[in-house]
């Protein structure tokens, strides 16, 4: 494709929104103005919700996530790998699962699970189970945050009927800014990831008779497991 | 899509008897709006922040050329590409040109209005190329072969028995020959049909709720999954957006993510809300290898500066036609174009021109519901009055209307001749209605008494003379 007519058209665009505005392209004061606004956002009001003390944050987020109709299991480090196996015998399901590759899962024994067979890789479209760790939860709302990487592929997300996530309580903060705050901590303020999904229980839809059914296009259950620590 | 707003007044006709449409719209208007009311109760900051969602999108129109081309900075430092088009032919090329530079036979699409107001879907079947809905509702009506009747509960017109016969109907020629009676078995059928076409579509097509300049990314916000499928899945991702839907940073999404879902569907968060930025990056197991935004103006930057800009920060959530007695009388389909509802009457106009849409601002009772509720405190209503003005001032108006009107200016301003008037009116219609107190019929009022009884004046005369009589 030519960029040339591309351009034309910017032009065509930018320029008639300037017209509309009675002014040329931004300059001065004015552009020093907005473009600080970008350096430096502002925030927008606060909300009590999402400005708890931690232990509260950790208590608001179980609540919410449960209330959007995924399941939560509050566990020591050591029994992570035991959930696990007992949530998925729990609900009938195979001891398989497709888990993301990367070293936020590592530290905990899954050795000690006999039972269960792990495939480190991306979300396949035969897999019934995945798990995954969270690069943070979200009190205010019982939402993950995954930023995605060759750590964590988004498939994992979205292609299996099971999504297990693995998140440790001190990854669990008050509102959408203050993981604004941690992706610029660790990706750089201009560079996010290439997928952030934020994910609030299990898929779901109310297109029929506005009446909720869970399990649309992506994971029908969720089940979280916040690591005590 | 071919729009039939000129036809309002036959479309309402057909919506006020359709019997499956008004069971449905009963659903409507007791389930969206109460949910809507107990969020908005649960955060004792919702009023506050709905003003500053107002004043984001202020901001951002006032510096919408920058913001734009800020998106466009960072899309293209990480690898994507950033389409301009003018006009709806404009997108409709580029996308086809992008599908082409794919081969792509299918592209799975996630709901976007966008797309239906450029009538994409018509243009790429004609070039066979295969454009697929994968969000249910988008799903359903597709395949009735009907545009949405609400922007974010497209198919909220149907009851579950038509979508059960949808169902048998098309995808008996996949094996499923049992009519489905429950709503679980329904979405099952239809997430089992559309998994396949997510695997296999060369394109992926979404939306976008926002664009953030910030950091070139683009945000979705879904409940079903499906737009993160379509992606995740397919080779090349295309987002296409209208030039309002940047906004400057993440803090900003912040305030309006916690005003939309909301307002949307009384939820607290939708599902998934999603930022991709960009291509597949280096080591990635998965992502799409080409990432381009089509930025759509059709229109509206000729909006901004007038008084009709309001108009512009508009995000979609759909609480306006949720509340609005109108759309709950006749729903989305009566509107015969893209967007229903209040910001339909006001944006129609707009986009297609005052001549084509100019019933859509008198289908209100400016009750000021819409107004009142609306996450971002658009002045529906006073824009609704703009287009009426409009619609006088070009003489779109029937005859009869601007006689009737003429006649009641020039009575109106002359107070003694009013009073007498309105005085021997009120006293001849107590006197004639005195036995029923209503009347079944009544001349020059049929377009009233067709549906409801007219009620005769009680005793005391009019207004002016009680106020008159009563004053302190």
């Amino acid at each position: 494709m030519s960029d040339a007519p591309n351009q034309a058209n910017r032009a065509t665009i930018l320029n008639g929104i300037r017209r509309s505005l009675h002014r040329g392209e931004l300059s001065g004061d004015e552009r020093q103005t907005v473009e600080a606004r970008l350096a430096a956002p502002p925030r927008g009001p606060a909300v009590a919700r999402a400005n708890l003390p931690q232990p509260e944050k950790v208590a608001l987020f179980c609540q919410w996530a449960e209330a959007n109709n995924a399941t939560v299991a509050r566990v020591a480090a050591a029994d992570v790998p035991g959930e696990v196996t007992s949530y998925l015998a729990r609900n009938n399901l195979p001891a398989e699962a497709a888990m993301a590759p990367g070293p936020a899962l590592d530290g905990f024994d899954w050795a000690t699970q006999k039972m269960l067979s792990l495939r480190r890789g991306r979300g396949e479209a035969a897999d019934h189970v995945s798990i995954t760790g969270a690069f943070a939860g979200i009190a205010e709302t019982g939402t993950l945050v995954t930023a995605s990487g060759p750590e964590h592929p988004v498939t994992l997300n979205l292609l299996p009927d099971t999504h297990i996530v693995v998140l440790r309580e001190g990854d669990i903060v008050g509102g959408y800014e203050d993981v604004w705050v941690r992706l610029r901590a660790r990706y750089g303020k201009d560079r996010m990831p290439r997928t952030v999904n934020t994910i609030t229980g299990p898929s779901r839809t109310g297109d029929i008779e506005q009446t909720i059914e869970l399990g649309a296009h992506g994971p029908r259950r969720m089940h979280i497991v916040v690591v005590r620590e | 899509m071919e729009s039939t707003a000129h036809d309002f007044k036959d479309n309402v006709d057909v919506a006020l008897a359709d019997p499956n449409l008004q069971d449905s719209l009963a659903k409507l208007k007791v389930g969206f709006s109460e949910r809507r009311r107990q969020a908005a109760e649960r955060l004792p900051e919702f009023e506050v922040l709905r003003d500053s969602a107002r004043d984001i999108k202020n901001h951002t129109l006032a510096n919408l050329d920058f913001y734009l081309e800020e998106f466009e900075r960072k899309v293209t430092d990480l690898g994507g590409h950033v389409h301009w088009a003018p006009t709806a032919a404009d997108a409709r090329q580029i996308i086809t040109d992008l599908c082409r530079s794919m081969n792509a036979r299918t592209v799975a699409k996630s709901k976007s209005m966008v797309s239906e107001e450029i009538g994409l879907n018509d243009h790429l079947e004609a070039l066979g190329i295969a454009p697929i809905e994968t969000d249910l509702g988008e799903y359903i009506i597709q395949l009735r072969h009907e545009p949405p009747s609400h922007i974010i509960a497209p198919a909220v017109h149907l009851t579950k028995d038509q979508v059960a016969d949808t169902f048998l109907e098309a995808h008996s020629k996949l094996g499923f020959t049992k009519r489905l009676t429950e709503r679980n078995d329904l979405v099952a059928e239809a997430r089992y049909v559309l998994r396949q076409k997510f695997l296999d579509a060369d394109v992926g097509l979404t939306g976008a709720n926002f664009l953030v300049a910030e950091t070139g990314s683009s945000m979705l916000v879904t409940n079903e999954g499906n737009a993160d499928l379509s992606n995740t899945l397919p080779r090349m991702h295309i987002v296409l957006a209208s030039i309002e839907k940047v906004i400057p940073t993440l803090e900003d999404a912040a305030v309006l993510l916690r005003v939309l879902a909301r307002s949307a569907t009384g939820q607290e968060s939708s599902a998934y809300t999603t930022l991709n930025t960009g291509p597949k990056r280096p080591g990635d197991l998965d992502g799409p290898e080409h990432y381009h935004v089509v930025i759509l103006d059709n229109g509206r930057s000729s909006v901004l500066g007038t008084e009709m800009q309001d108009m512009l920060r508009c995000i979609r959530c759909g609480a306006c036609m949720n509340h609005c007695p109108v759309y709950g009388a006749i729903g989305g389909h009566a509107y015969g174009w893209v967007y229903p509802g209040p910001i339909g009457a006001v944006l129609t106009p707009q986009l297609l021109g005052v001549e084509e849409a100019s019933n859509l601002p008198n289908a209100s009772t400016f009750c000021g519901r819409c107004e009142s509720v609306c996450p971002v405190r658009i002045p529906l209503p006073k824009l609704m009055r703009h287009w009426r003005e409009r619609e006088f001032e070009r003489h779109l108006t029937p005859k009869a209307v601007r006689q009737g009107l003429a006649l009641w200016s020039f009575v109106a301003r002359r107070p003694r001749l009013y009073k007498s008037l309105t005085g021997l009116a009120n006293r001849m219609l107590a006197l004639f209605g005195r036995a029923d107190g209503r009347y079944g019929n009544l001349p020059l009022a049929s377009g009233w008494t067709r549906f409801r009884d007219f009620p005769a004046p009680q005793p005391g005369g009019t207004f002016h003379a009680q106020w008159k009589r009563k004053r302190p």
